[in-house]
């Protein structure tokens, strides 16, 4: 196999060879009609067998779940007598043709099973496709060497790569359904009318194009929201980042002084609020800052709005963040520094640099190469750092000027909103893909450069 | 060195010495300032769960009349043993269900070479990205259909899948620095590929798996989206969701409870992460680089 498809691409066959075979043989044209067909014609029967079995059970399965086995019910709508594919196809495609009664459609329900039902005929074509560049190679060797491999070789091949399949396929079959079919329901949601004055299954949904698309760019109130949230969620991950990092660094580098004593004692001390769940914290800090009965206003003798003047909330949330984040990064940091090579500030001293000089043209790049994927992934989470946001101050104050949002609320709060308090599923649905494509293509981008991605 | 160290010390002046005194009151003076902010809000709620009163409004770091009546009542009058016991089930299956699958999974894509292997790397890739309840309401309308609604157990499901795509890419990059020499090894001695999995692999990955253990035994403890979604009834919610409704809204009714059952739950989380630090760090930064 290995060798086939290193020899295709020293030749540069077009796309379609590489996946159908060199070229379209007898065999291939066989396979292409009837699954196992062309391989019976290669005189490898079990491989033959093995193809026409998947395909029978696809068929199986959609002629026992029609009509025309179960038998029609009494105004049962044509769809409802189509077998499990063509029902599910006709479910994502409609949506739905009939509200009330015994036949009743639920939209969001045919469009899941819709959605599994083209994971399903994916999963068709893949082994269709396999079964015709099978058939094509074997003919094509076959006319070029005389031989043929059996079908027993072939398997004993299958049943050494099958283990893979086997031992990771618990996983896969959860990923399909629990992790890549919603997430697929999510991404079309954006183009239906699914929101708060459509409800399922007393109301039908309706693909309604980029008409979401539309209202985010046209309509006033939907427009303002999102950019105000957007620009706040970018200035709030950038801003919690460098604070979260810097305040790291700087507590690393003054605990690592010479001059502190006891120094696992302060490391305790300091490392303990990444010990205490987020949660709690910042329920107790909503409370700590709470502007009549607060311990730090009671203690302060004022009475200063922390968490219901936009401005002062917001800044509040980055204070909290602070408190929150910076252990993490004090650590990290104390372990890059202990980890250093001493014999580069030798080198640096012998060169006659001063302190600050080796600390910041020295230390501080090296630091900042080791951490520069991590300092991504803590933007990335705190672009989506949701419990920061909600448990503190939930999105509040209120902004009237925004749908569904407050001052505070950031992207992920903002769709949490729409999507459980008040069901604008299609529009929570179209920030999410937002959020993925910005998130998702910085990751990505982070991902790529490092070298456990171009080994496999 | 010492002769530097000497003559540097010999040629000490005044200024040296005030520049050393001011720079011993700057760094102790940062650390009292970060020990009183990070240490003052942590006796606030210990105070204030010991507090008398219920309300806000009367608690205090330094309670006047210690009491323990706050804990009687949480666990009398809310159904907190529950919670804590379903989050404690929650917590340890979803371990077990995800040292499996992770762990056979990190196997599979570090060691094994299958067709579509690139293609299962990209793709949990990405799959990690998307914010987490952005299947929310597929997975609300499927469960419903399924009739695994207001199933704790069910949560299990979807904390357990939702950590494969990560945790797969941190054991295959933890078994990266595990010699393949080993495998070829047992292979040579005529082992099968579960043998080799089994008696070499498994023992060397301890260490990794040990990590996600800790961290999936965490993650229901805090995790609110997923049961404020799918678990209505009361006896069934988790912890998460049990405080935060404890405190919200009604806070100033009920805050010095809600402080009572934070610090049941907290502490020994925070003992556990204090215990553990070492190895926590190692097993975040590995996965910052992903092998």
């Amino acid at each position: 196999m290995q060798t086939d498809i290193n020899s295709l691409d020293k030749k540069r066959y077009s796309r379609w060879q590489k996946i159908f075979g060199e070229r379209m043989t007898k065999s291939g044209m066989l396979s292409l009609f009837i699954m196992g067909a062309g391989q019976l014609r290669n005189k490898q029967k079990g491989k033959a067998l093995f193809f026409f079995s998947i395909q029978l059970v696809y068929v199986l399965i959609e002629i026992l779940t029609s009509s025309i086995v179960s038998g029609g019910l009494p105004n049962q709508p044509k769809a409802w007598g189509y077998g499990f594919f063509r029902k599910g196809l006709w479910g994502f495609f409609t949506l739905g043709e009939t509200t009330g009664g015994r036949f009743r459609d639920n939209s969001p329900v045919l469009m899941i099973e819709g959605l599994i039902v083209i994971l399903l005929l994916g999963i068709l074509i893949f082994f269709w496709i396999m079964n015709i560049r099978d058939a094509n190679q074997t003919a094509i060797e076959y006319e070029k060497s005389g031989q043929i491999k059996s079908s027993k070789e072939y398997f004993k091949h299958v049943f050494e790569t099958s283990f893979a399949y086997v031992v990771s396929g618990p996983s896969l079959v959860l990923l399909l359904l629990i992790s890549i079919m919603p997430i697929l329901f999510a991404f079309f949601t954006a183009f239906t009318n699914y929101d708060a004055y459509h409800n399922p299954p007393a109301d039908l949904i309706d693909w309604v194009g980029l008409g979401n698309f539309v209202k985010v760019v046209q309509l006033p109130g939907w427009r303002t929201t999102f950019v105000g949230v957007a620009i706040w969620t970018l200035v709030w991950a950038i801003i919690a980042t460098f604070t979260t990092f810097f305040g790291g660094l700087f507590l690393a580098l003054v605990v690592n002084n010479h001059r502190v004593r006891f120094k696992k004692i302060w490391r305790t001390i300091l490392i303990l609020p990444w010990a205490i769940p987020g949660m709690v914290s910042l329920l107790v800090f909503k409370n700590f800052f709470n502007q009549t009965y607060g311990p730090l206003n009671r203690m302060l003798g004022m009475n200063i709005p922390w968490l219901n003047d936009p401005t002062l909330a917001k800044v509040t949330l980055i204070a909290v963040n602070f408190w929150l984040g910076v252990p993490y990064f004090m650590m990290l940091m104390t372990g890059i520094l202990t980890s250093f090579d001493k014999t580069i500030y030798e080198a640096a001293r012998v060169d006659g640099a001063n302190k600050k000089q080796i600390f910041w043209r020295v230390t501080f790049p090296i630091l900042l190469s080791q951490v520069m994927p991590l300092l991504i992934m803590s933007f990335a989470g705190n672009f989506n750092n949701f419990g920061a946001v909600f448990f503190l101050t939930n999105g509040s104050p209120r902004n009237i000027a925004y749908e569904y949002a407050g001052h505070t609320d950031i992207l992920i709060t903002w769709i949490y909103k729409m999507t459980k308090d008040f069901k604008m599923y299609n529009m929570a649905s179209i920030m999410s893909i937002l959020i993925f494509l910005l998130i998702g293509g910085i990751s990505t981008w982070n991902f790529m450069r490092t070298d456990a991605f171009k080994e496999d | 060195m010492t002769v530097l160290t000497n003559k540097k010390i010999n040629n000490k002046t005044f200024i040296d010495n005030v520049k050393e005194v001011l720079a011993y009151i700057g760094i102790y003076s940062v650390l009292l300032i970060f020990a009183f902010v990070i240490l003052y809000p942590v006796i606030w709620i210990v105070g204030s769960s010991f507090t008398e009163g219920s309300s806000l409004a009367t608690a205090t770091a330094i309670p006047r009349n210690p009491s323990l009546r706050n804990y009687i009542r949480l666990l009398e009058e809310t159904k907190y043993k529950q919670w804590y016991l379903n989050t404690l089930t929650i917590a340890v299956i979803n371990m077990g269900v995800s040292v499996v699958l992770t762990g056979t999974m990190g196997y599979v894509f570090a060691r094994l070479k299958f067709a579509g292997k690139k293609f299962g790397l990209l793709s949990i890739l990405i799959l990690q990205m998307f914010p987490s309840f952005m299947g929310m309401i597929a997975i609300y309308v499927l469960f419903l259909n399924f009739g695994l609604l207001d199933q704790p157990l069910a949560l299990v499901l979807i904390y357990a899948t939702g950590q494969i795509p990560y945790n797969t890419w941190l054991v295959k990059g933890y078994l990266k620095n595990v010699p393949i020499s080993l495998d070829e090894a047992a292979y040579i001695d005529g082992a099968t590929k579960f043998q080799t999995f089994k008696r070499i692999i498994l023992p060397l990955m301890s260490p990794i798996l040990t990590f996600v253990a800790v961290t999936q035994f965490m993650a229901p403890w805090f995790d609110f989206i997923l049961p404020s979604f799918l678990i209505s009834s009361d006896e069934k919610k988790t912890l998460a969701v049990g405080l935060y409704e404890l405190i919200n809204g009604l806070a100033n009714n009920n805050f010095t409870m809600f402080a009572a059952g934070s610090v049941l739950v907290a502490a020994p989380v925070a003992l556990l992460y204090l215990f553990l630090q070492k190895y926590l760090v190692e097993g975040l930064s590995a996965g910052a680089n992903k092998g």
